[in-house]
C-alpha cells in the first residue's frame, strides 16, 4: 500500500486560511488504511477545523466526503457536484490523489492534507514500514525477496556494509540492517551462495532516474 | 605493476607498509594539509586523504591528494560513493589519474545523517564493491562503464576497506572475497583494538587464500583519552572496543602515554599474524603522534624502492 501521514494541523490551517467554503476530501483505500485519510480522519478534521474557525471567528463551512479512490478518474468525476460548491478541497489522499483532482478541476484549489511517505507494509496495528521503491525492476529473486534497495539506508547491492552491528543498521539502532535479514533468510533457505557473487551494477532508468514514468497497456485501452 | 606507486612496490617486494590518514580542512588553506605532509612524510609511504569523512563538508580528497604530491608525498585518494555518480566517479578518476594520482581507495561512506548537512540527498548509483569494479574495468579493459573506450592508460592501485568487527562475522570473509573479486589490490582495516578477533577474521582470510591475493594493512588508531576510548566504545557503529581498553586508558596516569602503548602493542601483535602486509594509523586529529608510534613501532626507516 502507499502510506500517508496526516499533516500537523497547524499547518494545515494555514493551508485552508481564507478558502471559506472549504471541503475536507477523503480517499478510502491507502489512505484509509494509513489512518490518515479515510472517511473516520475527514470527520475529525472538520470538526477540528470547525472548532478553530469558530475560534478564530473566521467565517465559511466545512465539508467533508470521501471516494473509494481519488487517483481513478471514474471516482473521482463522481464529486463534480461538491466540488463546484466549494472554494478549494483539502485532499487526504496521497499525492497521487491529490494530483487527480487538480487535473480534473482545473479550475479549483487543490491542498494536500498529508504527505505521502512510502510504499509498505503494515507491521502491526499502528506501525508501518517501507518495503519496496518502486524501482522498475524487481530483484527479489536475488536477495531473498527482502528488497536492498527501499529498506538499506546506503542502497548497497553488495551489504552487509561495516556499519552492520547486532543485526542493526548503523544509521539507528531501532532499524534493522536489511542486508543483515537477507543473510539470515537465505542462510535458512541453505542458498548463501548467492551472496558470493557480485550483484551488478544496476541500470536506474527503469526508476524515476530515467525521467516520468508511464505504463501503456495497449491489450487493456478501449 | 599495476600503478608504479610508492605504495605498490613496497608491497610487491614483500615489505611492511606503513600508511596514515591525513584529514583535509574545513576550508582553503593547503597549509593544513602541507602541515601534515611535512610532518608524516618520512614515516609513513603513503598518505590517506579523506573524503568528506563521517559525512562532514572538507576540502576535497583530490585537491588534498594533489597538494601532498606536489610536495612529493604520495597520497592515497579516499572515494565514497555517497556524493557521486557513476558519471561523476569516472571523470574524478580520469582526473584524478592526470594529475598523478595512483592510489585510490573505495568506500561506501558514512552516512549523511551523521555529517553537517543531515538533509543531503545520499547518491549511492553504485556501491563500494561496484567501485572496485568500475575502477578494474578502468584500468584493465580501458573502458568505461558505458562500453566505450577510455583514451590514455589509467595506473591505478585499488584499494578497499574491511571490517573484520562488523556483522555478520562469518560474512566478513566472504565480502573480503568479494572484494578481491572486483580487484582490490589493498585492504585498509577498520581499526583494531579486539586483537583476537582480528586474529580469527584473519584465520578466515588465509582459509581462503585471500592473503595471497590482496595485500591487507591493518588499521590502528591512537587514543588519546579515556573519553574517546569511551565514546568509541559506545558511540561508533562498526568499532570492537574492548572493556579492558576503557579501564586502562581510566587507571592510567598519564593517557596519552598509555594510548601510545596500547596502540604500540596491537602493532605487534598483528605483525605477528600471518597475512598481515603494513598497518595503517588513523590518528584522528592526533596527527602529531603518528612519528614516533612508527618510530617506537621498530618500522623506521621506511624504505626506498
Ligand atoms: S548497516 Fe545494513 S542496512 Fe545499514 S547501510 Fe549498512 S548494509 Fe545497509
Amino acid at each position: 500500500m502507499i502510506t500517508t501521514e496526516q499533516k500537523k494541523f497547524e499547518e494545515i490551517e494555514q493551508m485552508t486560511k481564507g478558502y471559506n467554503r472549504l471541503l475536507v476530501l477523503g480517499c478510502e483505500t491507502c489512505s484509509a488504511m494509513s489512518f490518515a485519510g479515510g472517511q473516520r480522519q475527514v470527520s475529525e478534521l472538520a470538526v477540528a477545523l470547525r472548532i478553530a474557525r469558530k475560534t478564530a471567528a473566521q467565517e465559511g463551512e466545512i465539508l467533508e466526503d470521501a471516494v473509494a479512490r481519488q487517483c481513478e478518474p471514474e471516482f473521482v468525476d463522481l464529486l463534480m457536484d461538491i466540488v463546484a460548491d466549494c472554494d478549494a478541497v483539502l485532499s487526504l489522499a496521497c499525492g497521487a490523489g491529490v494530483q487527480m483532482l487538480a487535473e480534473r478541476f482545473p479550475d479549483k484549489i487543490i491542498l494536500p492534507g498529508c504527505n505521502t511517505m512510502f510504499l509498505g507494509v503494515t507491521e502491526e496495528f499502528g506501525v508501518w514500514s517501507e518495503s519496496c521503491a518502486g524501482c522498475g525492476s524487481c530483484i527479489l529473486d536475488k536477495t531473498g525477496g527482502l528488497c536492498p534497495i527501499a529498506r538499506c539506508s546506503k542502497r548497497l547491492f553488495n551489504g552487509p556494509c561495516g556499519g552492520s552491528q547486532n543485526g542493526k543498521c548503523e544509521i539507528n539502532p531501532n532499524v534493522d540492517c536489511v542486508w543483515q535479514l537477507i543473510y539470515d533468510r537465505l542462510k535458512g533457505l541453505n542458498q548463501l551462495e548467492k551472496l558470493e557473487e557480485i550483484f551488478p551494477i544496476k541500470d536506474w532508468s527503469s526508476s524515476f532516474h530515467g525521467g516520468t514514468r508511464k505504463i501503456v497497456r495497449e491489450d487493456l485501452k478501449l | 605493476m599495476k600503478s608504479g606507486s610508492n605504495l605498490e612496490k613496497i608491497l610487491a617486494s614483500g615489505q611492511f607498509a606503513v600508511t596514515a590518514e591525513c584529514g583535509p580542512p574545513k576550508g582553503v588553506s593547503a597549509k593544513a594539509i602541507q602541515r601534515k605532509g611535512d610532518l608524516l612524510k618520512f614515516h609513513c609511504d603513503a598518505l590517506n586523504v579523506t573524503d568528506n569523512q563521517t559525512a562532514i563538508v572538507r576540502m576535497s580528497s583530490l585537491s588534498g591528494c594533489v597538494l601532498l604530491q606536489q610536495m612529493g608525498v604520495e597520497p592515497v585518494m579516499q572515494m565514497v560513493v555517497r556524493d557521486r555518480n557513476r558519471l561523476a566517479i569516472q571523470s574524478d578518476i580520469l582526473g584524478a589519474v592526470a594529475l598523478g594520482i595512483r592510489n585510490v581507495l573505495c568506500l561506501s561512506g558514512d552516512h549523511q545523517k551523521f555529517g553537517n548537512h543531515p538533509g543531503a540527498k545520499g547518491v549511492y548509483d553504485i556501491d563500494s564493491i561496484q567501485l572496485i569494479q568500475t575502477l578494474k574495468l578502468m584500468r584493465d579493459e580501458k573502458k568505461f562503464l558505458s562500453g566505450e573506450d577510455i583514451s590514455g592508460e589509467i595506473p591505478l592501485f585499488i584499494g578497499a576497506a574491511a571490517n573484520p568487527f562488523a556483522d555478520p562475522f562469518e560474512f566478513r570473509a566472504v565480502r573480503l572475497a568479494k572484494k578481491v573479486k572486483a580487484g582490490a589490490d589493498f585492504i585498509q582495516t577498520q581499526a583494531i583494538f579486539d586483537v583476537p578477533k582480528f586474529a580469527r577474521w584473519m584465520e578466515m582470510v588465509r582459509d581462503r587464500g585471500l592473503d595471497k591475493k590482496v595485500h591487507i594493512l591493518a588499521g590502528v588508531i591512537p587514543v588519546k583519552s579515556v573519553g574517546m576510548a569511551r565514546y568509541m566504545k559506545n558511540n561508533v557503529s562498526g568499532l570492537s572496543v574492548p572493556k579492558e581498553l576503557v579501564d586502562r586508558m581510566a587507571d592510567a596516569k598519564d593517557a596519552k602515554e598509555e594510548g601510545v602503548n596500547t596502540c604500540l602493542e596491537i602493532i605487534e601483535q598483528i605483525k605477528e599474524i600471518d597475512g598481515v602486509h603494513g598497518v595503517h594509523i588513523m590518528a584522528v586529529a592526533w596527527e602529531d603522534i603518528v612519528p614516533s608510534i612508527v618510530d617506537k613501532a621498530g618500522l623506521m626507516p621506511r624504505p626506498i624502492v
